[in-house]
């Protein structure tokens, strides 16, 4: 059940194309309103935003290589203690939509009244960086999206986004494909379910086949799971053994931004922050004298450890929490790296789908033997 | 020439309150020896033991840690020591990155197994001597 449709490209470019869809889902009261990232008014940041008119449709632009938030984040803030009353049609890069689903298995969001529409990511910079690129004048945006659609390496893209294996969304209502188009003539619109459906008759939009693009996915899928490979080369070197673990989060001053700017770590009251860790002075100084020194602040290994634990199976590998480090700790990588060990011995895909359980409130009495009898 | 000290470590026993702590109190009761390395602390389920506990014990130097909880089939919760094993899993993995996994132990001993403890416990004491004394011990700046 998925219907594809042609969105054609005229004189005002790709974003145009996307404004008008986004501009008729709201004209048309299909939707109630719109939750996407949106230009602030001197263009050099994108924000989610709630928008509830088309007046402002001129700022949408999901296609800004910029990811100040993962905007997971946000619909949890949304619907995390009640659901939408009203339609609203979330716009989402691939790694906010999984991270989405992995929130709702979690409890802390809802997708009623929500209608999802995926993009292609076109992968995303610094936001240091991408302001400067608008500052000075130097962004292309057709350069970005040649660069997706035509495979090549963008060196100024983000660590996470380079070696990036889900360019294209998993679970979504709608997609907004680029991947395997001309995309000076024409992107494709995906109607994934019955939501979906229903809009895509309304916009009485022509049918097409969307058999093209698949090989052109494929591609580009298999071409990211080289690099990450090769990017896994590198972090394992960098990461395995005491030493080298060390030495990757030598920079951390246990600053906590890594936790806030994760998508999927969402206790209100995190371990770490609790009274546990409030030690008496004399804790210390007993520590300090056990093994003749003590690092302040203490724990930072066990924080990244523990967080690991908690976390890493749901890891959608957004990279948030190296943007987020004061000190360019690769947190990420560590994570990354991890997670897609751990996942594969699962056999779960985080943000896959809303089906599967997570892996640590799941079993299988007849598993793991080896590690447990 | 003076006489080296046998190594002595420190593993922490997190035991379920229904099963391994009980088969503790029997070999206890039973006259069975088991080496005073292990260190009890008595919960109520072997899934109640969040990893951080267990990370805690080793990156504060203890040699090793083992968990001992219901049989399957038998958890008086269900199904804790299930997801306990399934934690465990991760816990493993993410040691591996500092080369810690082989101190960590999850083991099923019930109520009615006093000589199991008793076993489980020599034969978890004897692996962690060979692997020596958890190189994190010394460690300041963790």
């Amino acid at each position: 059940m998925e219907s594809n449709a042609i969105l054609p490209v005229r004189k005002e470019g790709i974003l145009g194309t996307i404004r008008t869809f986004l501009a008729e889902l709201l004209d048309k009261r299909l939707v109630d309103s719109l939750f996407v990232p949106l230009e602030l008014p001197g263009r050099e940041n994108v924000v989610p935003t709630i928008v509830t008119s088309s007046d402002l449709i001129t700022a949408v632009n999901p296609l800004a290589p910029i990811m100040s938030i993962n905007s997971a984040r946000l619909v949890s803030r949304l619907t995390g203690t009640s659901s939408s009353p009203q339609k609203v049609a979330i716009v989402m890069r691939p790694c906010e939509l999984r991270a989405l689903v992995e929130l709702v298995k979690l409890k802390q969001a809802s997708l009623d009244n929500l209608l999802l529409i995926g993009i292609d990511c076109p992968g995303t910079y610094s936001v240091n960086d991408y302001r400067r690129l608008i500052k000075e004048n130097v962004f292309s945006l057709n350069d970005l999206l040649s660069n997706l659609t035509e495979g090549k390496e963008d060196p100024l893209l983000r660590n996470a986004c380079q070696s990036c294996e889900y360019p294209v969304p998993l679970k979504t209502d709608f997609n907004l494909g680029l991947v395997g188009m001309d995309i000076n003539t024409g992107i494709i619109l995906e109607a994934k379910t019955e939501w979906a459906q229903k809009i895509f008759t309304a916009l009485t939009l022509k049918e097409v086949s969307g058999d093209d693009r698949k090989a052109a996915v494929t591609r580009l899928i298999s071409r990211r799971h080289e690099r990450r490979e090769t990017f896994f080369k590198h972090v394992r070197q960098d990461i395995r053994g005491l030493e080298n673990m060390r030495s990757t989060l030598a920079a951390c001053v246990n600053c906590h931004n890594c936790r806030t700017a994760c998508p999927i770590c969402y206790c209100r009251e995190c371990f770490f922050d609790s009274p546990l860790f409030d030690f008496e002075a004399r804790k210390y100084l007993s520590w300090a004298k056990q093994k003749g020194a003590l690092r302040m602040p203490t724990d930072i290994l066990l924080f990244h450890m523990t967080r690991l634990n908690h976390i890493v199976t749901s890891c959608v590998g957004c990279g948030m929490c190296t943007e987020a480090c004061p000190n360019k700790v690769q947190v990420s990588d560590i994570f990354r790296l991890v997670g897609h060990e751990l996942q594969k011995s699962f056999d779960y895909i985080p943000g896959r789908s809303l089906e599967e359980e997570l892996p640590l409130t799941t079993f299988r009495e007849d598993e793991l033997s080896e590690i447990g009898l | 020439m003076t006489e080296q000290k046998e190594f002595e470590p420190v593993i922490i026993g997190f035991f379920c309150n229904w099963c391994t702590a009980t088969a503790a109190d029997l070999a206890g009761t039973s006259r069975m020896q088991y080496p005073a390395n292990i260190r009890p602390i008595r919960v109520r389920c072997s899934g109640s033991v969040d990893p951080v506990y267990i990370l805690r014990a080793l990156l504060s130097g203890a040699d090793g840690v083992i968990v001992g909880g219901c049989p399957p089939g038998d958890c008086h919760y269900v199904s804790g020591n299930f997801k306990a094993r399934r934690r465990m899993s991760v816990l493993k993995k993410v040691l591996s990155n500092l080369g810690l996994e082989n101190r960590v132990w999850i083991k099923w001993i019930s109520a009615a197994e006093g000589a199991k403890f008793a076993r489980v416990m020599n034969e978890v004491t004897e692996q962690v001597k060979k692997l020596g004394p958890n190189p994190l011990k010394s460690q300041w700046s963790v």
